[in-house]
């Protein structure tokens, strides 16, 4: 099951990925939801994972700091630093996760129309070979095609 | 094996494939060797850089489990290996996965909060 969710990426530029997803709640909710704690561990992490620490000092310079323990005991961390806060269109931090290379840029907006709100996640990634390998990981189409769309773009890249 | 140090070694596998991939020359070698083994001659053939140069950034691939060693002992072909790659795309896949899920419980809950006002007319 690839991208038959409501979650759709893509790749507007070389260095990026979009993240959008529609939300049937005001942007003042959404954006709430997304940055105070005692929310975010609401539904923050699921299929038995938990959050099992969710920092968030809201604030330009501020740092957030989340990290989800799965059922089998492992535990994956993020943490970033907030760098622009316009409650609640718009909010840009830095991201990265502790156990992959490169940090992105992640610039929160929130669009709301008619008591829905239009949300993207635009993550810029430092090089465009990192970027690269995360697409070419799969994120849309699985590992199935890898192989042959991997050496096309080594080879575009090379 | 403890859990946390599989964990550590899975993301210094992990950091292993990005290093190796963030350079141009690899990437390229890499790519070569997508369509087919080849020996550490051919693979030097096209780039004006010595056989000694492929060879040390054959053994960051090979550090990073990308590559491997045929078994023809004259031509030592080196060869792509799909595991690290796999290894990346489970994890990412994971993610993207796990954040939709997130997602839906996020419905569930702004639909939750909502609930008291939400036929209320919004005054903007």
């Amino acid at each position: 099951m690839l991208n038959t969710g409501t979650l759709k990426v893509t790749t507007p530029s070389d260095r990026e990925i979009l993240l959008t997803r529609v939300f049937d709640a005001p942007r003042s909710l959404v954006f709430d939801a997304m940055t105070k704690p005692e929310l975010l561990k609401r539904w923050y992490g699921c299929d038995g994972s938990s959050l099992v620490i969710c920092e968030v000092d809201l604030r330009v310079g501020g740092t957030w700091r989340h990290v989800l323990r799965n059922p089998d005991g492992t535990e994956m961390g993020m943490r970033g630093v907030y760098r622009e806060i316009a409650r609640p269109e718009r909010l840009v931090s830095t991201e990265s996760f502790d156990d992959f290379p490169g940090e992105a840029l992640a610039t929160l907006v929130f669009v709301e129309d008619a008591g829905r709100t239009t949300f993207t996640n635009t993550l810029l990634y430092p090089s465009q070979q990192i970027r690269d390998a995360v697409i070419q990981s799969g994120m849309e189409h699985g590992a199935a095609e890898g192989f042959d769309r991997l050496a096309e773009v080594l080879a575009q890249a090379a | 094996m403890q859990p946390n140090s599989y964990k550590s070694q899975a993301a210094d596998r992990l950091d292993a494939t990005f290093a190796a991939l963030a350079d141009p020359t690899r990437r390229a070698l890499l790519a070569r060797l997508a369509s087919g083994e080849a020996s550490v001659t051919e693979l030097a053939a096209p780039f004006a850089m010595s056989q000694a140069a492929i060879s040390k950034h054959l053994k960051v691939l090979e550090r990073a489990g990308l590559v491997s060693r045929g078994r023809d002992a004259q031509r030592r072909p080196r060869r792509v290996e799909a595991k690290p790659l796999d290894e990346a795309t489970e994890w990412i896949e994971s993610y993207r996965r796990s954040l939709e899920r997130s997602f839906m419980r996020l419905d569930a809950l702004l639909d939750d909060l909502q609930t008291p006002k939400k036929r209320r007319p919004t005054k903007r």
